[in-house]
């Protein structure tokens, strides 16, 4: 049977690799290459790369990030933020990347979703979708999407807009919890189950994870296809293989 | 001994991580080109088929290159690797696009996932995206160095079904059990993605890149 993917990620500013990452033998910690490479060594079944570059000046680099690893690292990779138009889709993929993650552009133009599909393939196209908890205790359970890191609400849904957004082709919803995001608490189990029942396309759980239970948790309670990770990953917590073994002897199916 | 090894390229997906792969497992001084050229795809020592896309697509894309010939020839006559689409088009039809007439190298059919849920209660989604175990049928030099039941990363939503069952040389199971590689005495052609399958994708490239027919 398929496994459960576990997919490090990686934030990138202007090349470099930023939030710390901690391995004892690797020569440069903020070389996105040489941290591709290690989470690859350890077992990592793709890798995600956000880009959050803020000058313009700088947002090329991405492109040269992504090329390099591309060409040491034989694993699915994904790249998010600052995915526009059809030419950075183009860019990306030309530059090696397997998906690309669309979020804030999905929010004010949804039809570029469906053209990004038409265009490129389901396969490749990630809608990236930003969700907090709107209801209060007692109500039933609905969460709103936001953008700009949680700040901006949207006044959409978070169930109806990932129906949309497989409707018009996405091929993948990568779900954060902005409620849960550096928490390290875990994931919001019960919005990733409410995501994975509304749609039939693979989801990937993000946002919250603080120890390998999560990730468990967010497969078992959450129904994720996928379980992404940042800081338990980087602060060398806990090695990708780790957190693969810890899910198998809970009955997680897993590549090892 | 330098060889030259050529990546079709008839504008059908990224072949960058194709070309690179084979870079990666190839000796210092082999030739790894992406052409589109029928006679450089003619005259090289190993041939590898990638594909991304509709069935339709593809297909079009094929004739547009002017391709059918050199890919059917270069199938029979030296070492060839299909990868996804690849090995897709070498049977005779795809359900895909309200049927689609393929290159007919095979007897058999393309078809598309059943979906529904697996015996575990799993859902069955389509596409089948991510690791799955590949069962070697039988003992291959393409296979060597990789352990039965090894995972590959695939992507894709149909599946090939060739009529003659003694071309199967890995089955997978995701809802029905399909063959993950069809095999010839020159020809291997899989469903799931090498260059993108960590060390047991770039070992079977390297087993391509050394195989002897």
């Amino acid at each position: 049977m398929l496994a459960k993917r576990i997919i490090p990620c990686l934030d990138v500013d202007a090349g470099r690799v930023v939030k710390g990452v901690k391995f004892v033998d690797i020569r440069d910690a903020g070389d996105p290459v040489e941290v591709a490479r290690r989470y690859n060594e350890e077992g990592a079944d793709e890798i995600t790369f956000l880009d959050i570059t803020a000058s313009s000046d700088d947002r090329d680099t991405i492109v040269h990030v992504v090329e390099q690893v591309a060409s040491e690292v034989f694993i699915p990779l994904t790249v998010g933020g600052g995915i526009r138009s059809a030419d950075d889709i183009r860019r990306m993929l030309n530059a090696g990347a397997d998906k690309v993650a669309i979020n804030t552009a999905a929010v004010f133009n949804p039809e570029f979703v469906k053209q990004a599909t038409e265009r490129f393939g389901s396969q490749c196209i990630v809608v990236a979708i930003d969700a907090k908890q709107v209801s209060s205790e007692g109500e039933s359970l609905k969460w709103e999407i936001f953008t700009h890191g949680g700040r901006k609400p949207t006044g959409l849904d978070a169930i109806e807009w990932a129906k949309r957004m497989s409707d018009y082709g996405a091929g993948e919803i990568l779900l954060t919890s902005m409620d849960r995001d550096g928490t390290k608490i875990g994931f919001d189990n019960a919005l990733t189950r409410a995501i994975v029942d509304a749609v039939p396309i693979p989801v990937i759980a993000s946002g919250g994870v603080g120890n390998l239970q999560h990730l468990v948790d967010g497969v078992k309670q959450g129904g994720a296809d996928a379980v992404l990770a940042a800081s338990i990953f980087h602060f060398a917590e806990f090695t990708v293989g780790e957190a693969k073994r810890f899910m198998q002897d809970q009955d997680v199916e897993v590549r090892l | 001994m330098t060889q030259r090894i050529t990546v079709i390229d008839y504008g059908m997906g990224n072949l960058r991580s194709v070309a690179k792969a084979v870079e990666h497992v190839a000796a210092e001084d082999d030739e790894v080109l992406v052409s589109d050229d029928p006679k450089l795809i003619l005259d090289s020592d190993r041939v590898v088929f990638p594909g991304q896309g509709a069935a339709r697509d593809c297909m079009a894309a094929i004739s547009d290159h002017h391709l059918n010939r050199a890919i059917l020839d270069a199938a029979q006559s030296k070492p060839f690797l299909g990868i996804c689409m690849g090995q897709q088009v070498l049977l005779n039809f795809s359900e895909e696009n309200n049927g689609t007439p393929l290159l007919g190298l095979f007897d058999g059919n393309v078809h598309r996932f059943p979906g529904g849920v697996a015996p575990d209660g799993e859902a069955l989604k389509i596409p089948h995206m991510g690791w799955n175990q590949v069962h070697q049928g039988y003992e291959h030099p393409l296979w060597q160095g990789i352990e039965q039941d090894s995972r590959f990363y695939f992507v894709h939503s149909y599946y090939v079904d060739p009529v003659q069952q003694d071309l199967v040389a890995a089955t997978t199971d995701y809802g029905v059990s399909f063959a993950s590689a069809i095999a010839t005495r020159n020809l291997f052609a899989v469903q799931f993605h090498p260059e993108k399958s960590a060390d047991a994708g770039l070992q079977l490239l390297q087993n391509f890149v050394h195989w002897k027919v």
